[in-house]
């Protein structure tokens, strides 16, 4: 009953705005806002399986590659620069300068040496979402508590064993916290880096659609995009719940504690 | 045999110097059971520190066995004040009494056998799957020398371990190291602000000075080896003892003060 309400509130009003949606716009004449009616319409003939296969697939191979490579690297070098405080204090600075640099702007530059293949459109993702991770497993190393630290030398919990038993899970929720950032820039990047230069992609279809005046159809892209990145967001949560649930746990007893 | 020759610890920071040891000498013969009692903020846990390598001192040493020390030493066992941030919360209370075992690359079949045993021996055999922040302070606190106890140390040193749990709690936990350092003929260096716990734990007791800190008096505890919290606190022996030890520790406040 509980989780039935708990899904009945969340749906709630995505469903009313819809649904004002379809009513306000039943009637519309205009060109560019269609009503949606029409814009369902062509949601079903426009994303068959074929479509799926050629445009969907190959987005989201990108951005899966994508932010799998900054993971790695961010959590690789955040790890490395969280623990070494020397080493903190040469990348700083020019670690700030690159993540003021706002990704797409590089596309074109990418593009110039990557090409405008799936090489460039990856290099664009990870450019972009490497910068939550990496900070944010820069302060989980850095949070680690001192008592676990002690404890963790005065039983011989030395080396490899250090990382992975005490370190990494000790920061592992501020690394989720910097993923599921990442995730939601790789989501925008996978799209503006196929609106640039591409032959495939939901970005470059949404595009297509738009210059050869198929409004319904490229509304029905956006939803599209919409819907997938509920998903994939809803998806990491699920996995995130799985993998902390000895935070969650944590967090509850000391919330009781108070 | 621990041996503590002429520790000094002086602590800089910002051109500033803390001197928290000044100059300790003491020994723990090997099966004995010491306790270290003084004022607070007495320097015991830079002390304790010291002993167990995680610190290195200013000058003077510790020995173990004859050895001097230059890090944690492989046969000793530490018992942290502050169980909640000792155990590690990510894993159960069975993985984090291994994990040392583990890093001695003890076989599968020994590892089970000793967390098996030391999980017994603190009366938590029905709590090893459950998680640290599952259990009461007091059952935390049992898991840690849980962790000590499967490590099969040589020294046993514990900074006042029961400094954060409530009386009766402590009573029982009391009886639990007196009953495993007869058991298992461990060396054991137990720091304590607590007079009567020292009193009642230890075989002997070295009370030391306010910062900094020197060793103020020992006294040999001549009480007999079954301790029973009614009677042996009760034994006119104990109240002569204890006023002894509280004697010298009001006179190390003095001098501190004067």
């Amino acid at each position: 009953m509980d989780v039935l309400k708990k899904i009945g509130s969340a749906v709630a009003l995505p469903v009313l705005l819809f649904a004002g949606w379809f009513l306000l716009s039943d009637g519309s004449a205009s060109f560019y806002a269609p009503p949606l009616r029409q814009i369902l319409t062509a949601f079903a003939d426009t994303w068959q399986p074929e479509r799926l296969r050629a445009d969907v697939a190959p987005s989201l191979l990108r951005l899966l590659a994508g932010f799998l490579v900054a993971a790695l690297i961010g959590v690789g070098l955040g790890v490395a620069v969280g623990l070494n405080r020397r080493l903190r204090a040469v990348l700083e600075p020019v670690l700030e300068f690159f993540r003021a640099i706002p990704p797409p702007v590089l596309v074109p530059v990418i593009m110039l040496f990557a090409g405008i293949g799936d090489g460039m459109k990856v290099i664009v993702i990870v450019f972009g979402c490497v910068w939550p991770i990496l900070l944010n497993t820069v302060e989980g190393v850095r949070a680690v508590d001192s008592v676990v630290l002690d404890t963790a030398r005065a039983y011989g919990v030395t080396g490899p064993a250090r990382l992975t038993r005490v370190i990494l899970p000790s920061a592992s929720p501020q690394i989720a916290a910097g993923l599921r950032q990442a995730l939601s820039i790789a989501i925008i990047l996978m799209v503006i880096s196929e609106m640039f230069a591409s032959s495939n992609g939901l970005g470059f279809a949404v595009v297509q659609f738009q210059r050869s005046f198929a409004i319904p159809e490229m509304w029905s892209g956006i939803i599209l995009l919409g819907l997938l990145g509920f998903a994939l967001s809803l998806v990491f949560r699920l996995a995130e719940r799985w993998a902390l649930r000895w935070y969650e746990g944590l967090r509850a007893t000391r919330r009781r504690a108070g | 045999m621990l041996e503590v020759k002429g520790l000094r610890k002086v602590y800089s920071s910002g051109g500033r110097e803390v001197e928290a040891l000044r100059d300790l000498t003491f020994t723990v013969d090997n099966g004995d059971l010491v306790c270290l009692v003084g004022p607070s903020g007495c320097g015991k846990t830079t002390l304790l520190r010291c002993v167990s390598g995680l610190l290195m001192p200013t000058s003077g040493e510790v020995r173990v066995g004859g050895r001097p020390i230059t890090g944690p030493p492989p046969g000793m066992a530490v018992v942290f004040q502050e169980y909640g941030r000792s155990l590690f919360p990510w894993m159960n209370v069975r993985d984090n009494v291994e994990l040392p075992l583990k890093q001695k690359k003890v076989d599968r079949s020994r590892r089970r056998q000793l967390v098996d045993t030391a999980l017994d021996a603190v009366g938590l055999s029905g709590a090893a799957s459950a998680y640290p922040w599952q259990l009461s302070g007091g059952m935390q606190q049992r898991v840690a020398i849980a962790r000590a106890v499967a490590y099969e140390p040589e020294t046993l040193l514990m900074d006042e371990p029961f400094a954060a749990v409530d009386a009766q709690t402590r009573a029982d936990l009391e009886d639990l190291v007196r009953s495993l350092w007869q058991r298992l003929e461990v060396t054991v260096l137990f720091v304590t602000h607590d007079i009567d716990e020292a009193v009642y734990l230890g075989r002997r007791v070295v009370m030391l000075s306010s910062s900094p800190t020197v060793v103020q008096d020992e006294l040999v505890v001549d009480l007999p080896a079954e301790r029973d919290q009614l009677r042996t606190r009760a034994d006119p022996r104990f109240v002569e003892l204890r006023t002894r030890v509280y004697e010298q520790i009001q006179l190390a406040k003095r001098a501190a003060a004067g």
